[in-house]
């Protein structure tokens, strides 16, 4: 009798635990409901200083902007993921890596969005057997050479239209020498192998739903990560630094690099924010623009997330510094 | 997070989506041109959530187990996405005010259409195309006439008022102020993020914002009038 007992009770544990396990994220995610509409007071009243409701504003606003293309970037992938043979996409590239990094880098002009739409897309093209060359070049150039965000800047600089021309020219350049870096040095086990659920024996609507779930709730959950680091910086740094740096000559361009990686604004936005910089040399100004679409803290976050922290770690500096040097090089030349 | 709990939190988060897209409570957050995007992906967040519950409640009985062992690896950073649902839904922060405007060098910047002003005498102006045209046409096109117009009020640091309408480009952390002085028959009281309709004629008179010597353009109060703030309290740039 004992010695039956023992695997019944063993297997019976072990049920209880994985049992328990989904009882408990369910109902602590209820408590925390239930605590949130408890203690609405409470919370309301510390939020109400104007520091706090400053960030919190930031906060929600950067979330509230960027879920829309969060989601239109993960349907895209999602899509891409279940729906696109990888034979087309073998055929859309050139089969030699260095060619095909510029032809993803010029396709980035196709994705209609900000910075948050890309990473789950690039994600996407790589686990398709793209070169990953070819997949970061993508993920690079296309936050920042689409349309939209090329007309905002002609907007935002009306008196200057070779901003829009160094932007364009600084941002393809930084992409198809980031892809070709990583073609050349980058290593497939810097990037992890996606850890999400396999699809295998599920249909495709069920794959379909299950790669949406899982990239909103990842991707999501850095978003989130990213917009607290922004609102906390929008609100610690004092306005009066930027306008002592803005006299020295290297100092500003490093500045507003700098600035672009912290704020975290969406590429969209972006060049409206630094137009209001006037005092910055037109040099430093694209510095912000060709950074900020490329690495801030929301995508470094994300990009951690889809690719593993060994990449961004790797990635996200080399990215920066060729960024700062691109754009100071060609806003020399066409500035 | 098992995959109930993640199919609640896609739902409150499309939920929360949708209702802040429904109400006019997203034009706090982003610009009304993004509505369309914001109620398809709350709409999409919402259908992930019910096809997930469906394929969960459809799994073989014995496969449970075994996904879960699978499944604890999933991203424990999702819990974080509760955060933006309870400020959303419990806190709704307002749109930044007289705080951020005393803080921000005002953004004006040369305007796209100088033509003729619509008809009327007061014509109804917003507050930035009068800075605009007070600064950059230095009130050629505005004449004699009388203007009205609308914003909240930010005392300086010597109490000085200014009105005041933030710019939205893409989402209130890109939000700047476009600063207008008051002169001649200002209101003796005037509380900072109170909203006034301000009517009067241009002005010559300038001065420049000391935090980045941006152009801060004046307007001949004739008349002031406190009014509730706009369901949008922005203006855009275009």
């Amino acid at each position: 009798m004992t010695t039956n007992a023992a695997p019944t009770q063993g297997a019976r544990r072990e049920a209880d635990e994985t049992q328990g396990w989904q009882f408990n994220s369910t109902l602590v995610l209820s408590m925390l409901l239930l605590l949130a509409v408890a203690g609405q007071g409470p919370i309301r009243r510390v939020l109400s200083e104007p520091v706090m409701q400053g960030w919190t504003t930031v906060f929600v606003a950067v979330v509230v902007q960027a879920l829309p293309f969060l989601v239109l970037g993960v349907l895209l992938s999602a899509i891409i993921a279940v729906f696109v043979p990888p034979s087309f996409l073998a055929r859309a590239l050139p089969r030699h890596p260095a060619r095909a990094v510029p032809v993803a880098g010029v396709a980035g002009m196709v994705l209609p969005g900000c910075e948050c739409a890309s990473v789950p897309v690039a994600e996407a093209l790589v686990r398709k057997g793209v070169t990953p060359a070819a997949a970061l070049a993508f993920l690079l150039s296309a936050p920042a050479i689409n349309p939209i965000v090329l007309t905002a800047t002609a907007v935002a600089f009306p008196d200057d239209p070779r901003m829009v021309l160094a932007r364009f020219v600084a941002s393809l350049l930084v992409a198809c020498v980031m892809g070709w870096l990583w073609q050349r040095v980058g290593r497939t086990d810097w990037l992890r192998p996606p850890t999400r659920p396999s699809s295998a024996g599920s249909g495709r609507a069920a794959a379909f739903w299950g790669s949406v779930r899982h990239d909103v709730m990842h991707a999501g959950g850095f978003l989130v990560v990213g917009a607290m680091a922004a609102a906390t910086l929008k609100t610690v740094i004092p306005a009066s630094w930027l306008y002592t740096a803005a006299g020295i000559p290297v100092v500003s361009i490093l500045t507003l690099a700098v600035l672009a990686v912290l704020l975290s604004i969406c590429s969209e936005a972006d060049a409206f924010v630094v137009a209001s910089l006037p005092q910055f040399s037109p040099t430093a100004q694209l510095a912000f623009l060709v950074v900020g679409p490329m690495i801030d803290l929301k995508l470094f976050a994300m990009q951690a997330a889809t690719f593993g922290r060994g990449f961004a770690l790797r990635f996200a500096p080399t990215t920066f510094a060729l960024a700062v040097l691109t754009a100071a090089v060609v806003g020399a030349v066409l500035l | 997070m098992n995959r109930t709990a993640q199919a609640s939190v896609l739902f409150l988060l499309g939920g929360a989506v949708l209702y802040a897209g429904l109400t006019d409570l997203y034009l706090r957050y982003v610009k009304s041109a993004l509505l369309p995007l914001l109620l398809a992906s709350g709409a999409v967040l919402i259908v992930a959530a019910i096809v997930t519950t469906w394929f969960e409640w459809r799994r073989p009985r014995a496969a449970v187990g075994q996904h879960t062992e699978h499944e604890h690896r999933e991203p424990r950073i999702a819990w974080l996405l509760v955060l933006p649902l309870l400020a959303l839904i419990f806190v709704a922060p307002p749109p930044p005010g007289s705080y951020v405007a005393v803080r921000t060098g005002t953004a004006l910047h040369a305007p796209w259409d100088l033509s003729a002003l619509p008809a009327g005498d007061p014509v109804r102006l917003g507050l930035v195309d009068y800075a605009g045209r007070a600064v950059f046409d230095h009130g050629s096109s505005i004449g004699d006439r009388q203007i009205t117009t609308s914003g909240f009020i930010s005392l300086d640091e010597g109490g000085t008022p200014y009105l005041v309408r933030m710019v939205l480009n893409c989402c209130a952390a890109d939000a700047q102020p476009v600063k207008v002085g008051l002169t001649g028959r200002i209101p003796p009281i005037l509380q900072p993020d109170s909203w006034y309709e301000i009517t009067g004629t241009y002005t010559a008179e300038q001065t420049t914002d000391p935090i980045n010597n941006g152009v801060i353009p004046y307007i001949d109060v004739v008349q002031a009038r406190p009014v509730p703030a706009p369901d949008d309290e922005y203006e855009s740039r275009f």
